[in-house]
């Protein structure tokens, strides 16, 4: 009797520790019998303006493995014929994903095509251990865009720390809206637990899916891009470096978004990726780099329009200012002394606007001149970052640089001694120390269609699809200069382009008054960089440009021309100056930079 | 015959009502793990009579009426043909080694037309009935050698016998009989002599065997220096190391010679070798699925272990995973209550017989079914090695619940004739 009862006792005891105290064997259990199996949404698609797609996503297949359950006499030839893998490599992957985990599972091959994932089903049940788990990869139907849309990468170490939401092997946006909306983009990963029999085969899900959740695809992006001005855009900046941004004045929308050179965003997915992105990398000509947002150049002559503006709004100068073209004080080319504001940005006379900056800086507040440079200076300084110089301008993309606008604590400490007007006078002429990204130049077009304000500029009008469409806030920011002060300034621009003595008349378009300013910014590394901003039309403007084109030289020759092809193509939708078109594709400035 | 109604009226009253529940309840209980065990979440809702759970219920009606019909059978008769029905289930123990059919490496299962029947399972019941009837007998002295060894042949036969099937696991539960002898007066030093034995055992498998000689000899000078230093001691103890040191060579020598899958369990149950896919796996998935169930288990029918054939045999000798899976430790807590209910209310009702006949057959039923919880139990739950053994009334089969069936039933009767002289 005391057999029985102790035996028992004994039984009980055992069992109270296996089934109450060890964790050990519901961690077991569960690798046992448990399949997570991750639902991989699809990322949200892109839109362009009009609706069109921008981004789709194709179905691939990952090949998992669970070292555990392969069985020692399967086919390893078979498998690795079908992925078209050395039998060597086979084993390697295998080692790989024992040293990971024995018991749980990890991709083998990744990204099989939908051919070769055809060829493995038939035979899969035959491979004990192995399963696909389905996955999406980016495509892009144009291959435009790249930098704007950005490029989907592998989870790293980084990423991983810092969210939680991600595993080794997860897709993430890298740059660009891909990185900026991944929220948005991503949507959830959806688990499903499957149990397993012993022979590894799926027996359907655990507790009737007590346990699933379901994969929420990602939400689609409807962007402000167009495609058919993004396409001619990146066509006519083939073989030119530089970068061309235009907005919808009225709105803050982005409707085209360059950055050359360029590549083909399908070359940055799949299985392809890798190697093209060292490639792209280690390109010279710095593809991977996207100069609309993250290139800071000095302005050059579009900088007298903030300036002319400023001087307006303070009144230090009136519109019919006039300053001699005295080239002793700055260089200039020759043209008639400038009678007027709007004269002298037609004419984009240096001197006039050192005139102009120096009656800005020096203001006579204080007799020194270093500390009345030093008031002035500051006093510039709120008045130029209320254009969104020196700001990233809320736009909704990564990695936007904010370009420089100098204060006095700069110059001090560049200077490490007194300075004054006269030693940061070429800033006057959007030279020197100043920077603006390609971005800040076209909301400068912007300010001016609007006479006097700007909305955050925006790629991303709304977000989802059907009735669940989120708009994108935007906030109308006032540049701080009245009205009335744009009028000499646009009339200047018009003169630019549509008036003898003008430095972009390349830019006419018959029927569309086209309002612009051409700038040619020093390159100390070689030929300089030319810059044109404008807008059209004059009145009820709908679209502001900056065409950005390094060492093409000067701005009335390449940019403006092209920015006036990309306005004509928009307002109009075709481009009737075939040879102003040819004249700009066969432009090549590829091999401009120094070394 | 006459008195009819009062004679049924007082068998009513007499039997054990007791046993009856707590064997109605392990049958109904295995019946439901049986069920899960076999249940498949693909093809559920229909009911097949063709499927396990379906004949396991046709056994179990079978078994009530077997039951029914022993309750109304006179003993005095059962008693009068214990030899017989002994040779007859002797004769079967050898016809299975001819005419046999051969399952799962056993020459266990005689078929007739759709039916096998295991004579192994009935011969439990005839030998305890036979064994009983003939050490009951008054010229039978439980304190003499000669008579246990006389006694011992009885259950040594139909071990043998089955150990030739070889269906290792059923001959080890003759080993109970010792039990039931003990109790009759067999001195104690035997079971612990036997204990001492498997433990020597063991020992020389864990270690080498000449740690165990060490180890022996250092005991033997302690027993030496220890008290009285006289020439019989030193014989004694002399003879005591040299036996104990041929068994340690022996069990080596023997462990030698076992085939290399028999190793393998007994290495793995040692702790020896850690394999989980090979020998091991069954035991390592046999307490992954118990130790999963927690303290209230995964549910009835949501067994992931047991449902998915992680675990072998689960309908036959790992039954008790599923319970454990399934119903957590609430669930093996009451099991092995119920057993051991059972089992103390056997060993209490042999003790109030005065027939000793009825005495010795109550704990010859008691060890049986101790023996079988004992092995099958501990061997789930990872104490002993892997022996295939039925849990009684709980496994999936036939024969096993008929052959237990028989074996407690025929006590309840026994019981229920206390009042009654012979």
């Amino acid at each position: 009797m005391i057999i029985f009862v102790g035996v028992i006792v004994l039984y009980w005891l055992r069992l109270f520790y296996i089934q109450i105290i060890d964790d050990k064997y519901r961690v077991d259990a569960s690798n046992n019998a448990f399949r997570y199996k991750i639902q991989y949404p699809g990322r949200g698609l892109m839109y362009d303006r009009n609706g069109e797609l921008f981004v789709y996503n194709e179905q691939i297949y990952d090949l998992m493995v669970v070292p555990m359950q392969i069985e020692d006499d399967m086919n390893w030839d078979l498998l690795s014929r079908i992925l078209r893998l050395s039998p060597e490599e086979c084993q390697d992957r295998l080692k790989k994903a024992k040293k990971f985990s024995r018991y749980a599972p990890s991709i083998f091959e990744k990204q099989i095509s939908k051919e070769m994932y055809g060829q493995l089903q038939e035979y899969l049940h035959s491979f004990n251990g192995f399963y696909v788990q389905s996955r999406t990869l980016r495509r892009y139907p144009k291959p435009i865009a790249a930098h704007v849309l950005g490029n989907v990468g592998e989870t790293d170490e980084k990423d991983l720390v810092a969210n939680s939401y991600y595993r080794l092997g997860d897709y993430i946006g890298k740059s660009g809206l891909e990185k900026y909306y991944e929220e948005e983009l991503r949507g959830k990963k959806g688990v499903n637990v499957v149990m397993v029999d012993v022979h590894n085969r799926e027996r359907g899900s655990y507790k009737y899916g007590k346990y699933d959740s379901v994969a929420i695809p990602g939400t689609a992006l409807h962007t402000t891009l167009s495609i058919s001005l993004q396409e001619y855009a990146e066509e006519l900046m083939k073989n030119k470096r530089g970068s061309i941004i235009a907005i919808e004045p009225s709105t803050g929308e982005v409707l085209a978004y360059v950055s050359s050179p360029t590549y083909d965003p399908n070359l940055l997915v799949g299985r392809v990726r890798s190697a093209n992105y060292s490639k792209l990398l280690n390109d010279p000509s710095k593809p991977l780099f996207d100069r609309a947002i993250m290139a800071s150049y000095p302005p050059g002559s579009i900088f007298k329009l903030a300036h002319a503006l400023i001087g307006l709004q303070e009144e230090v100068i009136t519109p019919n200012f006039a300053f001699s073209c005295d080239k002793s004080l700055v260089d200039c080319h020759s043209h008639p002394s400038a009678v007027s504001v709007s004269e002298g940005i037609k004419m984009s006379c240096n001197p006039y606007f050192y005139g102009v900056f120096r009656k800005i800086i020096m203001q006579g507040k204080d007799k020194n001149s270093s500390a009345d440079s030093k008031l002035g200076l500051e006093e510039w300084k709120n008045r130029i970052t209320k254009f969104g110089f020196g700001t990233q301008l809320g736009i909704d993309i990564a990695n936007v640089k904010s370009g420089l606008i100098p204060d006095s604590a700069y110059y001090n400490k560049r200077y490490k001694g007194p300075w004054n007007f006269y030693t940061i006078y070429s800033v006057g002429i959007g030279q020197g120390e100043v920077g603006l990204i390609p971005l800040q130049m076209a909301n400068l077009a912007a300010i001016i269609a609007n006479r006097g304000f700007y909305h955050t500029p925006h790629l991303v009008r709304s977000i989802g699809d059907g009735g669940h469409t989120r708009k994108i806030d935007t906030v109308k920011h006032w540049a701080g200069i009245d009205s009335i002060w744009y009028v000499p300034v646009i009339k200047g621009m018009y003169g630019v382009v549509h008036e003898a003595g003008g430095t972009a008349r390349r830019a006419r378009i018959d029927n569309i008054v086209v309002c612009g300013k051409t700038g040619t910014a020093q390159n100390p590394h070689g030929e300089d960089h030319a810059v044109f901003i404008g807008f059209a039309p004059m009145d009820n403007p709908e679209i502001a440009i900056s065409v950005f084109i390094e060492n093409s030289g000067f701005g009335g020759t390449w940019s403006a021309p092209l920015a006036s092809l990309l306005i004509e193509k928009y307002l109009t939708g075709t481009v009737k100056r075939m040879d102003l078109e040819r004249y700009i594709k066969e432009a090549v400035f590829n091999n401009g930079i120094k070394r | 015959m006459y008195n009819r109604r009062e004679t049924g009226k007082k068998w009513w009253f007499s039997i054990d009502k007791t046993l009856i529940v707590i064997y109605v309840a392990l049958v109904v209980i295995g019946w439901f793990n049986i069920y899960s065990a076999v249940f498949d979440p693909d093809t559920a809702g229909t009911f097949s009579l063709l499927s396990r759970y379906g004949k396991q219920l046709l056994f179990i009606g079978l078994a009530f009426i077997i039951a029914i019909v022993v309750m109304i059978t006179d003993i005095g008769i059962m008693i009068r043909y214990s030899y017989f029905l002994y040779g007859v289930t002797a004769i079967l123990l050898i016809l299975v080694l001819v005419v046999g059919t051969e399952i799962s490496g056993a020459k266990a299962w005689i078929r007739l037309g759709n039916i096998s029947i295991q004579p192994a399972e009935f011969a439990k019941f005839t030998t305890a009935l036979a064994f009983s009837k003939y050490i009951s007998s008054p010229d039978i002295n439980m304190k003499r050698v000669f008579s246990q060894v006389k006694s011992a042949i009885w259950f040594a036969i139909p071990m043998l016998l089955i150990m030739i099937q070889p269906d290792a696991g059923s001959a080890l539960v003759y080993f109970s009989f010792f039990l039931v002898l003990y109790r009759e007066g067999m001195s104690g030093r035997v079971l612990l002599t036997g204990a001492f034995v498997i433990f020597l055992f063991i020992m020389s498998m864990l270690v080498h065997q000449y740690w165990v000689i060490g180890g022996l000899g250092i005991v033997a000078l302690a027993v030496f220096f220890y008290g009285k230093k006289t020439f019989g001691k030193v014989v004694v103890i002399l003879f005591v190391f040299l036996v104990c040191s041929a068994i340690v060579f022996g069990a080596r020598y023997m462990f030698d010679r076992l085939s290399p899958h028999q190793k393998s369990r007994i290495n793995v149950l040692l702790g020896k070798e850690v394999d989980t896919k090979g020998v091991g796996y069954n035991v390592n998935q046999s307490k992954i699925a118990i130790g999963s169930g927690g303290f209230l288990g995964k549910g009835y029918l949501d067994g992931t272990q047991t449902k998915f054939n992680f675990v072998p045999e689960q309908s036959t000798d790992f039954i008790f995973c599923t319970i454990g899976e399934e119903w957590g430790f609430v669930g093996t807590t009451i099991v092995l209550s119920l057993f051991l209910m059972m089992l103390l209310r056997i060993i209490m009702l042999a003790e109030r017989q005065r027939n000793s006949l009825y005495r010795i057959y109550g704990y010859c039923t008691a060890s049986i079914i101790f023996l079988h919880v004992f092995i099958n139990i501990g061997m789930t739950i990872g104490l002993l090695p892997v022996i295939g053994i039925p849990l009684p009334f709980f496994s999936y089969g036939g024969s096993s619940l008929w052959g237990f069936t028989l074996l407690l039933f025929t006590f309840i009767r026994m019981d229920s004739m206390r009042m009654s002289t012979i």
